[in-house]
């Protein structure tokens, strides 16, 4: 919302440096987005008179002038045809820059005559187009600028419930009520209303209209507006059309309240005020034809729509330079019903963003007599009474306050006194009864409904500065984060601290891509663009596409991960922590040579995060994973025991057909993830599960095997079946070699194997030992399992 | 009689020709030998008279142990004398470099998050959290932000059905409503979390953070909001004389509602946040309007609160001076290299919360 202190000062006695009304305005909750400085150059352009024209000695075309800037006077050359002695016109001293082409001013000799300046035209200061002689103005004074806006512009942001401050009026309210100006009573006016003509309006149910006030004014004379008038629209960045239309213009800033008028030799007998049917169409004032959606609101007659209400005027009865007889309308509409028709055609007018937000139908009667005065004033004609159809004006909200209730919400106190005074200036009509103030909300304010609004208003015109900073409290409810917090926490950390780097990617991600992952994509209807058109089913996706736009850069080694949501059928959101690792492991050196990342060096990653996070690795269970983005016979998934049904992680190769889709070729990335909501919560802490610590001091026993298997046999089962011949004693088993090739059948592998025995009680005896290895040897023939010979 | 000052003239004599560890055992066994000379002399001892006996015998022990310590200490003499030798020619170029270090890095907005939970931590806020994906009515309708209300059309959502019944969050405020209605005041929460709004350019994300803050209890005012946010806000710049205003403002689910600004100034094209008379907008907040309490059976004559709404990844640009917000989330290692922490740099009370 823009405007000007002049305007300001049409509704307030208000003469102050911006900086302070700035200052205020942002204080009292209308936030000063901007100041727009006056262009400085155009304060040089003043009025000036030709007193005496002569010709040029040395050119035909040339004229000298004598001209009359008000201080003194001064002669100029000049070329126009219409120069001529009288004339009132624009004068530009040294000094002045021509706006239209940037050119300075100076005294100068042409042909041999010295000018001190330059008379100009229309074109010349970008007001028209108009360049066949220098400006013609009537009744101006001279020596006076030009360019009256040569004010600072006030853009304030309004917030959605302030539809009051959409005028300048309800501005001036809200400075005078924090102290600023004095507020003028401008609702008497003088308007005789001399001619009987009346329109008939009848408004149908449900129509979106609750209220049409309008007048007729018969014998208008449509023509340019007065400068004035012109000039406050032009300083807030309207463009002024015909005196009519920007009257209708200036009283919705003025006032906020929308006004529209119609040439009513174009309106056929009466207004029918209707919802729309299906597939109508209508051609609005921006020259533009639309498809209505159905119910919306109407401004019709016997045979047309004339307008749209509330959002935008029908171009067939517009107002044209000819129009002599106009019916000047000001209504009340439904907000919902407004938003709903503009958000359908996409069509944002200042009318309908009024009346979307709340314009006081209180306003109906001072508009209309406003603008008929103005019209009245500069287009003549005379004035038919005001005819207002629909319901009555409902009651006006009212409020029960307690004004003890400002320190209960606040924490300060501020005298009843006071906060009478202040709601009094807002426009408020209070009553005492009792402790409590009965409160009459001005009907301005739609948005005042509660108590806590009223110490709201209390509160922004007292100021916020004076609310005590009270010191924090430390009462503590709950602990501050829960199991998977906690969780959330670790991994971060757990990640971090193998060498992964944390990125955060979008949600959102690529139905191509996603594809690839699941079958069931789940798309967002209004995307921000064609490649962000899903939601992930894998975190995986945007993370490949992030390695691969760092490859793009020649990155190749990258450790990534993320930790955040993804999701299933339905919907369904899920939390899984996934990293990503493609290039290599180590580097080629003096020390070691190149290697590139393998699943095993991911499997180590991943187990040492879930040993951070307080896994007993030895209790879980693997198995193939199944999962169709990785690589089928390279990837696994871990459970927390044979039994469990849901995995708490994978990892594996990334499926090659997806890298190859990505443009990935060069490497094999991989990657693990945690699957967060698969992670039931212990039932004891860490710290209470944990066992007493015994120290044995007994002889460490180790045997090795070589043993030869199936090559489907896995060291899982191997090593299941090993340690049940004597949980207790066989502290681990390890495998220090896998060879398969010459001397091995096709389809066996020998394992080297070391199993460790840790005595708890009494140091083993040759023969103990010996037994313990035969049962190891006996129990690896289930598997098919027989010792190397 | 063996004549004993001739004998230690003779030790004196063979103990300053010693280099090596042969020419120590030579001597050792020449002196102690079994047919060494003190040997030889402990053995005569016994022909001896009693008389002189004694004494030849103390002088000799003292001889004898003299000996052997001069002989120890030579030993560890030429041992290392030998090590050393023995180090000097295995010598290695230190300077050549070691394996490469790969660190892991934790994204700005994470360490963010992690200093803001401490910091409420200090005062007694637990973490809540809700799901990205949010129904219409918790995410508008119930922080009474009714259909067709103009503050909806600010939030560019990106809906998940035709109907718009389902979306992205716009913003952490839902879970206020998710809180409220599976537990009773007195609440005191805090929500981190991705929040989504279909707008993007220089300053915009279609994803972004935002933590939520909410405090309900019998007699929680505005002077508490207005302390409590001095607190986290100078807690957070770590600047004890950061200045801080409220400016009134409007959101449909607190009654009163403001904007915060810190002040700030332009030092060296940098911006410098708590010092200077130019102030930035860094949250809003409010009063728990009624109407919302009401949407989640709270009766609002009894509990009253506050709550407040901040953007995460601003935080973390304004105090880490990083300047394109768009650069969170491309996933740029040489980024996450120069902006992000160390695993171990967890912010912490007693610690301080950055390095």
């Amino acid at each position: 919302m823009k405007f000007t202190q002049s305007w300001l000062t049409r509704h307030s006695k208000i003469k102050l440096p911006t900086e302070k009304i700035s200052e205020a305005l942002t204080n009292i909750g209308l936030e000063v987005e901007s100041i727009i400085k006056p262009n400085k150059n155009l304060k040089y352009f003043k009025i000036a008179k030709i007193l005496n024209v002569s010709k040029h000695p040395n050119a035909d075309k040339l004229k000298v002038c004598d001209v009359d800037i008000g201080k003194n006077k001064v002669k100029v050359v000049c070329g126009a045809d219409n120069v001529r002695k009288d004339l009132i016109t624009v004068f530009a001293p040294p000094g002045a820059i021509i706006p239209k082409n940037n050119l300075k001013i100076a005294v100068a000799k042409i042909r041999g005559v010295e000018s001190f300046g330059m008379l100009c035209s229309e074109s010349e200061l970008n007001i028209s187009n108009e360049s066949s002689g220098i400006i013609e103005l009537k009744n101006y004074k001279i020596g006076e600028n030009f360019f009256k806006s040569e004010e600072d512009v006030f853009d304030i942001s309004i917030t959605p419930n302030r539809s009051d401050c959409l005028g300048v009026k309800g501005i001036a309210r809200d400075l005078y009520a924090s102290g600023l100006g004095k507020i003028i009573d401008n609702s008497k006016v003088s308007l005789k209303f001399s001619s009987k003509k009346k329109i008939n309006v009848s408004i149908q149910k449900n129509s979106g209209c609750l209220q049409f006030g309008c007048l007729v004014i018969e014998g208008v004379k449509n023509h340019e507006s007065p400068s004035w008038l012109k000039n406050h629209l032009r300083s807030i960045g309207l463009k002024p059309i015909s005196a009519i239309v920007d009257i209708t213009n200036f009283v919705m800033v003025d006032l906020n309240r929308p006004m529209h008028a119609y040439d009513l030799e174009n309106v056929d007998k009466e207004i029918i005020v209707r919802k729309s049917k299906i597939n109508e169409k209508f051609e609005a004032l921006d020259d533009k034809e639309y498809s209505l959606p159905e119910n919306s609101c109407l401004i019709t007659d016997k045979s047309r729509i004339l307008g749209l209400g509330g959002i935008i005027g029908g171009k067939f009865s517009s107002i044209s330079e000819d129009t002599k007889n106009i019916i000047l309308e000001a209504a009340a509409f439904d907000p919902v019903s407004i938003s709903r028709t503009s958000k359908k055609l996409s069509l944002i007018t200042d009318a309908k963003y009024r009346f979307e937000r709340g314009v006081d139908p209180f306003s109906i009667e001072e508009g209309l007599k406003l603008a008929a005065t103005l019209i009245n004033q500069i287009c003549g004609g005379k004035v038919g009474k005001i005819s207002i159809f629909g319901k009555k004006n409902s009651n006006k909200t009212q409020i029960k306050y307690n004004p003890d209730f400002f320190q209960q919400k606040i924490g300060f106190e501020v005298s009843t006194k006071k906060q009478v005074e202040i709601l009094n200036k807002l426009g408020f009509i209070v009553k005492k009864s009792g402790k409590y103030l009965n409160l009459v909300v001005p009907s301005w304010r739609p948005d005042i409904s509660k108590p806590e609004c009223i110490t709201e208003e209390i509160l922004r015109i007292i100021g916020l500065d004076k609310i005590p900073s009270n010191k924090p409290d430390t009462k503590k409810i709950n602990n501050t984060l829960n199991y998977h917090q906690k969780l959330f926490h670790l991994l971060q950390r757990s990640f971090a601290t193998r060498g992964y780097k944390e990125t955060i990617s979008w949600t959102f991600t690529d139905s191509k891509l996603d594809k690839l992952f699941s079958n069931n994509i789940k798309t967002i209807e209004n995307p921000i663009s064609s490649d962000l058109d899903c939601l992930r089913s894998s975190n995986f996706t945007n993370l490949l596409i992030q390695l691969k736009n760092n490859m793009d850069r020649s990155y190749t080694n990258i450790p990534i991960f993320e930790i955040g949501p993804y999701f299933e059928e339905d919907y369904k959101q899920k939390i899984a922590a996934t990293a990503i690792f493609s290039g290599n492991k180590t580097f080629s050196s003096w020390i070691e040579p190149n290697k590139e990342i393998s699943i095993f060096d991911i499997k180590e990653d991943l187990f040492y995060v879930l040993s951070d996070i307080g896994f007993d690795l030895e209790k879980l269970y693997l198995k193939r994973s199944l999962k169709n983005y990785y690589h089928p016979g390279k990837s696994g998934e871990v459970y927390l025991n044979e039994h469990s049904k849901d995995c708490i992680a994978s990892f594996g190769e990334i499926h090659p057909l997806i890298t190859q889709n990505i443009g990935i070729n060069k490497f094999k990335p991989c990657g693990f993830e945690i699957y967060l909501d698969n992670i039931p919560v212990p039932k004891l802490s860490q710290r209470l599960s944990k066992q007493k610590f015994t120290k044995s001091n007994l002889q460490i026993v180790e045997r090795d095997f070589a043993v030869i298997f199936d090559k489907n046999v896995t060291a899982q089962e191997i090593q299941k079946q090993i340690k049940n011949t004597n949980p207790t004693l066989i502290k681990s088993i390890d495998f220090f070699d896998l060879y398969q090739g010459e001397n091995i059948e096709p389809n066996k592998k020998s394992l080297a194997i070391k199993v460790v025995f840790e005595p708890k009680n009494e140091t083993l005896k040759d023969q103990d030992i010996e037994n313990f290895c035969n049962d190891i040897v006996f129990s690896l023939k289930s598997l098919g399992g027989s010792l190397r010979s | 009689m063996i004549d004993l000052t001739q004998l230690q003239d003779q030790i004196k004599k063979k103990l300053s020709v010693i280099e090596n560890q042969p020419e120590l055992e030579n001597t050792k066994s020449f002196f102690l030998g079994k047919k060494g000379l003190i040997t030889l002399a402990f053995k005569e001892l016994g022909t001896l008279d009693v008389t002189i006996r004694k004494e030849q015998a103390s002088k000799l022990n003292i001889i004898k142990s003299q000996l052997t310590d001069k002989i120890n200490a030579l030993q560890q003499d030429i041992a290392s004398k030998e090590i050393n030798k023995k180090l000097n020619t295995e010598k290695l170029d230190i300077t050549l470099p070691a394996k490469k270090i790969i660190k892991g890095k934790i994204h700005p907005v994470s360490q963010v998050i992690d200093e803001l939970t401490s910091i409420f931590s200090e005062i007694g806020f637990s973490v809540a959290e809700g799901p990205d994906i949010e129904n219409e009515y918790n995410n508008f309708t119930a922080l009474n932000t009714p259909e067709h209300h103009p503050a909806r059309d600010m939030h560019d959502t990106f809906y998940l059905d035709k109907d718009k019944k389902t979306l992205l969050r716009t913003h952490t405020s839902p879970v206020q409503i998710r809180t409220m209605l599976k537990q009773k005041p007195p609440i005191k929460i805090i929500v981190p979390g991705r929040t989504y709004r279909c707008d993007s350019d220089m300053t915009h994300t279609p994803m972004f953070h935002q933590l939520e803050g909410l405090y309900l209890d019998k007699n929680i005012n505005m002077g508490d909001l207005k302390g409590c946010l001095e607190y986290f806000l100078k807690k957070f710049f770590e600047n004890d004389k950061l200045k801080m205003r409220l400016r009134p403002s409007h959101f449909p689910f607190t009654e009163p509602s403001a904007e915060v600004d810190i002040s700030y100034k332009i030092d060296d094209n940098k911006i410098v946040v708590g010092e200077g008379d130019r102030w930035l907008e860094v949250l809003g907040c409010g009063m728990v309007h009624p109407n919302v309490l009401k949407n989640v059976k709270i009766d609002s004559t009894k509990f009253q609160g506050y709550a407040f709404g901040v953007g995460i990844d601003r935080l973390a640009m304004l105090k880490y001076g990083i300047t394109d917000l768009r650069s969170f989330f491309e996933g740029d290692v040489r980024w996450i290299d120069h902006y992000g922490f160390d695993s171990n740099d967890v912010p912490t009370n007693y610690r301080g919360l950055s390095k």
